[in-house]
């Protein structure tokens, strides 16, 4: 194992980069914008964590990242996406086969329809790593991987139905890391387990994080476990990235009244009145593109400009010069007026 | 029943299925009285192959085969659809009842939807009809008998996946009864895998009868399109249409009934109702 | 006013070790208080729950209400208390009959409820109850078609139609965005003010049965290990369980209790 921080060759380079990125689903006359406008950044051995509600987009964000959306009927039409400085916006299905497993893999949400309930562990996992390395030893690969996600070694002849939740999640762990990625994407890693198990796999994921040097893409609709898991989070919106920034940062402090009613409800806040703390209204139906903040229907701090035009990024930038995917910043216009806009709880 | 429509049109397999059946519904109700002419009469045109006065030919003892095609239109079809409903109405009570009684119940009628299935279906139908002797109506009892498994199995199922539907359980919090439960609110929900096998049976049905005329187990009044390949094998390479034709009319049947149950499974799927993309 | 005492309920199924899903069990809810019942998957408090709206029966114990019991209920007693004890479930495809509308649905439940005449206003007066608006909107449209967080509304509905005492709710909130959460438990609360209706929640969120419930009960493996008012249960935890639950909530909050984020050595088989 190397020691202290060494960091692997072009360290300057972000491992993942998606800049503006616009996808729809095309199915028989519909049209659905599941993702409006949407950058992220995750540099090499960072865990970033992708925030939202259902419909923001973040699932489908998360697949696109690793072309697995539905082929026929998801389409990119705009912005790009950059993995390890290749751009991958455009790649056909044989070019996504070489890059999935590395540098990026990715482990869901339900490790029970993800595995193969009919064959045994210890293949699934092997299938993985002779996709990527035929040379490998299998046999001894393998045991490695299940040391690694702290699995007993025979698990390896158990079938995945025969395992508990927590116990499949570690296989699945085990399985994407067996082609060595650079970046692992986790939606929603912990929503079908227990309190107790949740624990437990996101400090395995810690811990694989800092052994392997790997980064971390974590997609959760759980704030709280994204403030104990991520460095910086980027908060969704009806397809839009609205705010990101450092986790604490973003939730002692959050910029954008989305974020700021989001932690509110999370935190099952309660006014004098006794209510709790909501965002009132739904969320904007994605038939058509945004022309101006997505929010204004729903936003407390609504201006006119609001429900006229897109806002671009405010906000702080580290150390000066401002450096794409560094700093805090918001989509607001309340932002660009107020510096931060403060709001009653 | 707009979106089944929808569905079905989408897909051009359906579409055309549903398009040869609606001509061969047509012609059983419509075909014998535009067609004067006894099928069994005989003539002197014997051997005929197809064109001029006899479009599809004539067999050894002078029949038009067109027009016996038509007659026998009448009978697949009764019999067949006869036998679908018949089984289809006695699987899915006892089905369902199984499914949603559960315990000794259940077990008891599974072993005999079992018996049934096990035994080879065509030698029993084989042995039933040379004891109590052809014709539609023995067949009809006959493919019932050997068919009602496969729907019972399929409404079971069915129940088994609503009988404690939140929905359901929902209702019995109310007070509503459990015969009333059963009948008004779960086997309502059950009916489209029910019927998708439904419309499987009719070809099965189909094939049955058709099987056993082949083997000469017809009676001898009833024009059948089985009947016409049992003739017409003797003369197969001398008078081919007296083959082809019934027999494509079977394969074309019978398909188009398959594709259409196909269709019609996936469009009456009950998963297809909550579709929901998760973004 | 409802009250479970010494419940117990185990599976047998031929070729399984019985499970003991419940084991004397006593909780007891009192009108108009909200009490949660909080456990993992496993725990027995589901089907504690169907326990106490008779649709299991227990191996032993009684189910109270006002003092009667359920179990030795005549038929038509029976029929008479369980409208005062009506269920909400876990937003799904199976919470309504797919085939019928909303209309239907809730003309449905009034009339089993005993209403004599049901028109679209009293529909609409009960939609109105559970904000769903415009409520003509809502009637002719079939339950797969609204969004999770109105669905559940329409849930509420259909549990305060016969106007019961109590309402079990077995995680009603799980899979919610955090925003409807929010909504929906507004709403509860909102009725409870005006009715008086008493909550029994099933979760397995101990930190939303502290912010919103009045006592909590926390199970595991069938049994009942703590029990108390939910503020003291959550800041002065008495067993152990309650504060591994407690630890492993991850909060948005720093100064809520962090978690000791221990890779637990290997997993047992």
């Amino acid at each position: 194992m190397t020691q202290g921080r060494m960091k692997p060759g072009r360290t300057s380079e972000p491992i993942l980069q998606v800049e503006h990125l616009q996808l729809r689903y095309e199915t028989r006359g519909r049209v659905l914008h599941a993702v409006q406008d949407a950058s992220i950044v995750v540099a090499p051995g960072e865990a970033v964590g992708l925030a939202g509600e259902s419909g923001c987009g973040k699932s489908t964000l998360a697949r696109a990242v690793l072309g697995l959306t539905p082929a026929g009927i998801a389409h990119i039409r705009g912005g790009r996406i950059v993995i390890a400085g290749r751009d991958v916006t455009w790649f056909t299905p044989s070019q996504w086969e070489d890059l999935r497993g590395n540098p990026v893999a990715m482990v869901f949400q339900d490790p029970l329809s993800f595995l193969n309930p009919v064959m045994r562990v210890g293949a699934q996992i092997a299938e993985g790593v002779r996709l990527h390395d035929p040379t490998a030893d299998l046999l001894r690969r393998t045991r490695e991987l299940l040391e690694f996600v702290r699995l007993p070694e025979r698990v390896r002849r158990r079938y995945p139905g025969e395992l508990s939740g927590g116990m499949r999640q570690r296989v699945m762990l085990a399985i994407a890391l067996a082609c060595r990625p650079r970046l692992l994407i986790a939606d929603e890693p912990t929503t079908a387990l227990d309190a107790t198990t949740q624990m437990e796999i996101l400090a395995l994921l810690r811990r694989l994080r800092e052994e392997l040097r790997m980064s971390l893409l974590v997609i959760s609709h759980d704030l709280g476990l994204l403030r104990w898991n991520c460095d910086r989070v980027y908060v969704m919106y009806a397809g839009h990235t609205v705010e990101h920034g450092p986790t604490e940062r973003v939730l002692a402090a959050p910029m954008h009244p989305y974020t700021q009613g989001l932690i509110a409800a999370s935190r099952l806040a309660r006014g004098a009145d006794g209510h709790f703390a909501t965002i009132g209204g739904d969320v904007p139906v994605a038939d058509r593109l945004a022309t101006a903040c997505p929010f204004n229907a729903r936003c407390p701090l609504v201006m006119d400009i609001c429900r006229r035009e897109l806002p671009p990024e405010f906000g702080m930038s580290e150390g000066g010069a401002a450096k794409f995917g560094a700093g805090h910043a918001a989509r607001c216009w309340a932002v660009r007026d107020a510096g931060s806009a403060v709001r009653d709880a | 029943m707009l979106r089944i429509a929808g569905i079905v049109s989408g897909n051009w397999a359906a579409l055309a299925s549903v398009l040869y059946l609606l001509i061969i519904v047509l012609a059983a109700l419509f075909g014998p009285s535009l067609m004067p002419g006894d099928p069994l009469a005989l003539s002197a045109d014997i051997m005929l192959p197809p064109g001029g006065a006899h479009w599809l030919g004539t067999d050894d003892l002078g029949r038009d085969v067109l027009t016996q095609l038509v007659y026998g239109t009448r009978v697949s079809l009764v019999v067949g659809g006869v036998a679908a409903v018949t089984a289809t109405l006695l699987g899915t009570a006892v089905g369902s009842v199984a499914g949603f009684a559960g315990g000794l119940l259940d077990t008891a009628i599974m072993r005999l939807a079992e018996f049934f299935q096990v035994i080879p279906g065509f030698i029993l139908a084989v042995v039933i009809v040379t004891f109590v002797g052809p014709g539609p109506t023995r067949v009809v009892a006959v493919i019932a008998l050997l068919a009602w498994p496969q729907t019972a199995r399929v409404a079971r199922g069915e129940v088994l996946r609503l009988a404690h539907a939140e929905f359901v359980d929902a209702l019995r919090c109310i007070g509503l009864a459990e015969w009333r439960i059963l009948f008004a609110e779960v086997i309502p929900n059950a009916l489209g895998p029910v019927i998708a096998v439904g419309t499987l049976i009719v070809g099965y049905a189909i094939l049955l009868e058709s099987s056993l005329s082949f083997l000469g187990l017809y009676d001898p009044s009833v024009v059948s399109w089985g009947r016409m390949l049992s003739a017409g094998q003797q003369f197969l390479f001398t008078a081919w249409w007296l083959s082809v034709f019934p027999g494509l009319a079977i394969l074309l049947t019978v398909l188009s009934l398959n594709l259409l149950g196909d269709t019609l499974s996936d469009a009456l799927d009950p998963r297809r109702m909550a579709g929901r993309t998760g973004t | 006013m409802l009250e479970l005492r010494g419940i117990s309920k185990t599976f047998r199924q031929r070729g399984q070790p019985p499970l003991h899903a419940v084991q004397d069990v006593s909780l007891a809810v009192q009108p108009g208080e909200t009490l949660a019942l909080v456990g993992e998957s496993g725990s027995g408090k589901t089907t504690l729950a169907r326990i106490a709206l008779r649709l299991v029966e227990p191996d032993s114990g009684e189910v109270l209400l006002d003092g009667r019991s359920l179990l030795q209920a005549t038929r038509g007693e029976l029929r008479a208390a369980r409208l005062r004890l009506q269920p909400v479930f876990q937003d799904s495809s199976s919470a309504f009959n797919p085939r019928r509308t909303v209309r239907a649905i809730l003309r449905q439940v009034l009339t089993l409820a005993g209403a004599t005449s049901i028109d679209d206003a009293a529909l609409c007066a009960l939609l109105e109850r559970v904000e769903l608006r415009p409520a003509t909107g809502f009637l002719d449209r079939y339950p797969n078609e609204l969004s999770g967080g109105q669905r559940q509304r329409l849930a509420v509905a259909r549990a305060i139609a016969p106007v019961p005492q109590v309402i079990i709710a077995d995680e009603p909130l799980s899979g919610a965005d955090v925003s409807i959460r929010a909504q929906l438990l507004n709403l509860l609360l909102d009725l409870q003010a005006a009715s008086g209706v008493a909550y029994l929640l099933i979760t397995h969120d101990i930190l939303l049965a502290q912010a919103f419930a009045d006592r909590i009960a926390v199970m595991q493996h069938g049994r009942i290990v703590e029990q108390g008012d939910s503020r003291a249960v959550f800041t002065r935890p008495a067993h152990s369980y309650t504060r591994i639950l407690i630890e492993a909530v991850q909060s948005i909050d720093a100064a809520s209790s962090g978690t000791r984020l221990t890779d637990h050595g290997r997993q047992a088989c």
